[in-house]
């Protein structure tokens, strides 16, 4: 059982190799290279700061744009290319493909978000000329960003169950966006009342809440990051992911293969 | 033993986007395969044969019956195993050599690590491809990968093989080749279960064929059964603008065009025919058989008719 997931996500992860996808860290070195000199030259004091703002962001906003794109069309491509045919008349279940998908496309996010924070890490030591013990929370913050690519890459594997690559495209980057404001929408329910509080709360807290996976900021300043909060994003993120893959299985198990 | 045990199959779609009204692909199907049989199931293009095999497959779900294959349910894993599959026209993974989709393919067929690399290139040279085990798939002609679409099929030495139009996009050496391997794959004691509309295929390979049309079963037998009181026909050209009075009385369908005719006639009627021709002095210029008599039959079967639908196990 569970070898056929790793050779499943072995076999996704070898097709986003060879289509490229990891392409987008020459344009990533290219932009932490060209702030680095820039920020060295521009910034007084606040070298570390716009570093760290600036590369942090880039990880996270490359990343999602890689995980929503590449994850729309994990199934549908398989369905419309019929590849999935030879797959699923073997002994592979239909649960452990999308699961084994899943984990092949987290595993290309992970291994691309290590690349570039190789690089911010480099761009770092360029403008500083040394590390510093608070720079080890820069990672605390890489850790909630890979958090967040597991939720989109889970939600985007879910809208490419049932609908098209496009619609599933701007329903998981719709998702993004809410979930980048959750706290704002959560903040906003508690102004209400009535149905409306009663509907706003419940989307506050079906969508994903990325604002709370997002230290860039305070790490940027160098404050520290609670161990309660990394334990409950993460459990937060785990769960989330699996609930959005449940809902992915369950639609995938029932479809019809034309 | 039975390897493919159909129970009323069937498979209705629900069609439109607002009001959906119910389209009936399958009819309640009822079909029995015995192992070591080459099964020919044939019908024209959208006659509900795809729709028959995705449901073997578990690619698409009954609206109701149940089908076995070698004893076990269409969705058990186990059965899985011992069953090779070929799409209609396929497409694989291109990004991947032949090697390595076969590879993977070994990998989630449970086939081990050590037999693997053997099994891939015994799979290769099997099916006419020695030489292309590292080169990738977007490099493939149809036909080549109609080829590695049979190869993934048999590489774990399955024991019931279903072909979807395996024929598809392969030149007359290569059906030929393809024809040659599912004797071989029955003489290793396998089933084979193809479908086809490629009559002359299924004459010459079939235990026994299906005929299906318009999502109902039309008939199914062994060929020289179904086929005992049909007669093929033949066409017959000669030079020349004369019709023998006799070519008539034998049925013959004759049509002139310039300085030749051209007469279709039963097969029987073949002698009587060239006598008649022999007797006017007329120089035959060819005699091709243009309908074998399996040929006949299925067109016989696809004529709307009211016959009650050949319900048979």
């Amino acid at each position: 059982m569970s070898d056929r997931i790793g050779y499943i996500a072995a076999n996704t992860f070898r097709e986003a190799v060879r289509d490229r996808v990891l392409y987008n860290l020459i344009a990533f070195a290219l932009l932490m290279s060209g702030a680095a000199i820039l920020v060295g030259q521009i910034s007084i004091g606040i070298e570390r700061l716009v570093v760290i703002n600036l590369g942090l962001s880039a990880v996270s906003l490359f990343g999602v744009v890689i995980a929503i794109f590449i994850g729309i069309g994990l199934v549908s491509k398989e369905i419309d290319k019929r590849t999935l045919y030879t797959v699923l008349s073997r002994p592979v279940q239909r649960w452990e493909f999308i699961v084994g998908k899943f984990f092949g496309l987290a595993g290309t996010l992970v291994v691309n978000a290590s690349f570039m924070a190789l690089g911010v890490f480099a761009a770092l030591y360029y403008v500083s000329h040394r590390f510093k013990i608070s720079d080890g929370w820069v990672l605390v913050a890489l850790y909630f960003i890979i958090l967040q690519f597991l939720i989109i890459t889970s939600l985007a594997l879910l809208f490419s169950s049932f609908s098209s690559p496009l619609l599933s495209a701007v329903f998981a980057f719709a998702l993004f966006i809410i979930g980048t404001f959750a706290e704002d929408l959560r903040g906003f329910a508690g102004l209400t009342k009535g149905v409306v509080r009663w509907l706003a709360t419940g989307a506050a807290y079906l969508v994903p809440n990325f604002s709370a996976l997002n230290v860039i900021s305070s790490v940027a300043h160098e404050q520290p990051v609670s161990t309660q909060l990394i334990l409950s994003n993460t459990l937060y993120a785990v769960v989330y992911a699996s609930m959005a893959l449940c809902g992915a299985v369950l639609i995938f198990e029932r479809r019809n293969l034309k | 033993m039975t390897a493919i045990d159909i129970v009323g199959l069937e498979k209705t779609y629900s069609v439109g986007f607002w009001r959906k009204k119910p389209k009936c692909a399958l009819k309640p199907l009822h079909l029995r395969v015995e192992e070591g049989e080459i099964f020919g199931f044939l019908g024209p293009n959208g006659a509900g044969k795809t729709t028959t095999l995705k449901m073997l497959m578990g690619l698409v779900y009954p609206t109701a019956g149940s089908a076995k294959i070698l004893g076990m349910e269409i969705n058990d894993p186990r059965m899985k195993a011992q069953i090779g599959f070929l799409p209609e026209q396929p497409y694989f993974y291109d990004y991947l050599t032949a090697g390595e989709l076969l590879n993977y393919y070994g990998q989630l067929s449970g086939v081990s690590a050590g037999e693997r690399q053997r099994k891939v290139r015994e799979v290769l040279t099997r099916v006419g491809l020695p030489d292309v085990m590292r080169v990738q798939l977007r490099k493939f002609s149809k036909g080549m990968l109609q080829r590695v679409g049979i190869a993934q099929a048999i590489l774990h030495d399955p024991r019931v093989v279903f072909f979807d139009e395996p024929m598809s996009g392969l030149d007359p050496m290569g059906r030929r080749e393809v024809r040659d391997l599912m004797e071989e794959l029955k003489q290793e004691g396998k089933t084979v279960f193809f479908s086809t509309h490629i009559l002359s295929d299924a004459e010459a390979l079939c235990d026994r064929v299906a005929i299906i049309h318009l999502g109902e079963l039309r008939s199914v037998g062994a060929v020289a059964d179904l086929t005992a009181n049909i007669e093929g026909k033949i066409e017959l050209v000669w030079h020349g603008n004369t019709i023998p009075s006799a070519m008539k009385a034998l049925g013959a369908d004759c049509h002139v065009t310039g300085d030749t005719v051209r007469a279709v006639l039963l097969e029987g009627n073949q002698d009587a025919a060239l006598e008649a021709l022999r007797r006017e002095q007329l120089r035959v210029i060819s005699l091709i058989p243009v309908r074998t008599s399996l040929e006949e039959y299925f067109v016989r079967k696809l004529q709307p008719s009211t016959a009650v639908a050949g319900v048979t196990r």
